[in-house]
């Protein structure tokens, strides 16, 4: 297990920016409509990537396809090289609307990926207090989720996904349903969170801001169908203060350049 | 049809958040509150029986005297014995019949074409004009009696239990496969416990009406039981004991329900307990 451990770690040092995730020629069309087109990505392993774009881009079906949750009308995803079929345990997925099963405490949700793998319920539940400390809700383990507000409820799902191990996260607008104090407050301890962790995220949003502000990579996607339309990689950086990061004339240019590219598709 | 069984759902969904509500406003003091409430309708029956309404209509006062005379003579005791055998094992079956052909139904398109349609039917008919039938095929013994609870406790059990499968959340389920979950562990572990409030609203329903079977085949069929009870006191026009009786089975069948919920909030939704 140690040995394994390391083994990747060295592999990642020697290569960082070998692609974890790889997007080949995806299209996907619903009937007669097609909601991809001819799609080609690759996500480097311990980068944080948003899919970012207007509504009707595709962004949310291009992530579920990356999950394995819902099928592609052609191309292929590989993920560590692996032919991506189905979920897998090598991604995790944070829900938009959190998917906490209201019947369970914060603790059991937490722990409920590792439950579903047999895991046994001490190493499990020691494993999920380990990441609900992580995400800032220690004391909360025995609340149920309509005890929490909408931000704490979405850091359960984060540490659900956290807690299976798995290489890859992938976010689907995970902030949307959250509101903006506590959405700002998120943002930052994801930034904090991910240096802790070296994890690769995928991170799907429509907010400019929020992506300008955590992303390493950014891919434009444009609608109707969606396709990339640009990927860019905002040069910030994140080590100092997180609300620094708000004032730096990089991030504002970054921000005012994709609003620029974006506009046309907005009506 | 299907129109039929969407009215029932709702009309349990409504009844449920009803209830919840009312729970919360009457969280202080709940107890107290129910036992004023018991305490005047008590009061009322009373008064009523003083005027009187009518000369077949007994006292709060001499209904209670009447109750620990039956109780105290053995009659009751006995008619109980006789009475809860085939409701306890129709109940009993039909719960687990009934849920689990929901079950079945509400997850595979094949069950659902081939079961759902029979207990609309079933649910629509009077079903009550049944229980001479049933008297023909299996006589006045025991078979009669649970057959009887089942036709009437089964399809409102089976109907809520298919629609509430049928209503899961659908994004819980996509999580529960997106890490990896079985079926079998899909459905243990997240389809029921989600469609459990419908489920039990549905069985609140059936064992309702189980009670109403077993009198029903009582007063019909087998002159045994609570049904011969009522029966034999009113012909001898013994009416503190016929209420006393009468009285005794709706506060059996409201216990057994306020039971039920106990189950459910225990076993399967703790999050509900004390809301």
């Amino acid at each position: 297990m140690a040995v394994t451990a390391l083994r990747e770690k060295q592999s990642t040092v020697h290569t960082s920016l070998e692609a974890i995730v790889e997007v080949k020629g995806i299209c996907k069309s619903y009937g007669n409509v097609e909601a991809l087109r001819d799609i080609d990505l690759d996500f480097p392993r311990g980068k944080l990537t948003s899919l970012l774009g207007p509504s009707g881009c595709g962004k949310t079906t291009l992530l579920k396809i990356i999950a394995g949750l819902i099928g592609a009308s052609a191309g292929s995803v590989t993920v560590d090289g692996k032919h991506v079929s189905g979920p897998g345990p090598e991604r995790a997925f944070v829900f938009q609307d959190f998917a906490l099963m209201p019947w369970a405490t914060v603790l059991r949700n937490v722990a409920f990926g590792l439950e579903l793998r047999g895991t046994g319920k001490t190493e499990r539940e020691e494993t999920a207090r380990r990441y609900i400390a992580q995400v800032g809700l220690s004391g909360f383990e025995d609340k149920y989720p309509h005890e929490l507000s909408g931000g704490m409820r979405q850091r359960v799902g984060l540490a659900r996904a956290l807690s299976v191990d798995a290489e890859v996260l992938l976010l689907d607008e995970p902030f949307s349903a959250v509101d903006e104090q506590n959405r700002r407050k998120f943002q930052e301890d994801l930034i904090r969170l991910r240096s802790a962790q070296n994890k690769t995220f995928i991170f799907v949003t429509h907010s400019i801001e929020e992506a300008v502000y955590i992303s390493d990579r950014i891919v434009l996607l444009s609608p109707r169908p969606g396709r990339v339309s640009q990927v860019i990689e905002p040069d910030i950086d994140r080590s100092g203060d997180p609300d620094s990061i708000h004032r730096d004339q990089r991030y504002l240019d970054t921000v005012e350049e994709i609003w620029q590219g974006l506009k046309q598709y907005v009506e | 049809m299907a129109t039929n069984v969407r009215t029932e759902s709702e009309v349990t969904d409504l009844t449920l958040t009803a209830t919840s509500e009312e729970a919360r406003g009457l969280r202080d003091r709940p107890i107290i509150l129910r036992l004023v409430s018991i305490a005047l309708f008590a009061g009322i029956w009373e008064i009523a029986g003083h005027i009187p309404v009518s000369f077949a209509f007994p006292t709060f006062s001499d209904t209670i005297a009447a109750f620990f005379r039956l109780i105290a003579d053995g009659s009751m005791p006995a008619a109980y014995l006789s009475t809860l055998q085939p409701l306890v094992l129709g109940v009993l079956l039909s719960t687990f019949l009934g849920v689990g052909i929901g079950i079945v139904c509400g997850l595979s398109r094949a069950g659902e074409w081939l079961l759902i349609p029979v207990f609309i039917v079933l649910q629509a008919a009077p079903v009550a004009a049944f229980i001479p039938l049933v008297t023909f095929v299996y006589g006045i013994g025991m078979t009669a009696k649970t057959i009887a609870v089942m036709i009437l406790a089964l399809p409102v059990i089976v109907l809520n239990t298919y629609k509430a499968v049928r209503n899961v959340n659908e994004s819980l389920l996509v999580m529960c496969r997106s890490f990896l979950g079985t079926r079998w562990q899909t459905i243990t572990r997240i389809i029921l416990p989600d469609a459990s409030p419908v489920i039990f609203a549905g069985l609140r329903l059936g064992v309702a009406a189980g009670f109403v079977g077993v009198v029903l085949a009582e007063l019909l069929i087998t002159p045994t039981g609570i049904g011969d009870l009522i029966t034999f006191h009113r012909s001898r026009a013994d009416y503190a004991e016929m209420y006393a009786t009468i009285a005794s089975i709706i506060a059996l069948s409201t216990l057994t329900l306020v039971f039920l919920q106990w189950i459910e909030v225990r076993v399967f939704r703790p999050e509900k307990r004390g809301a």
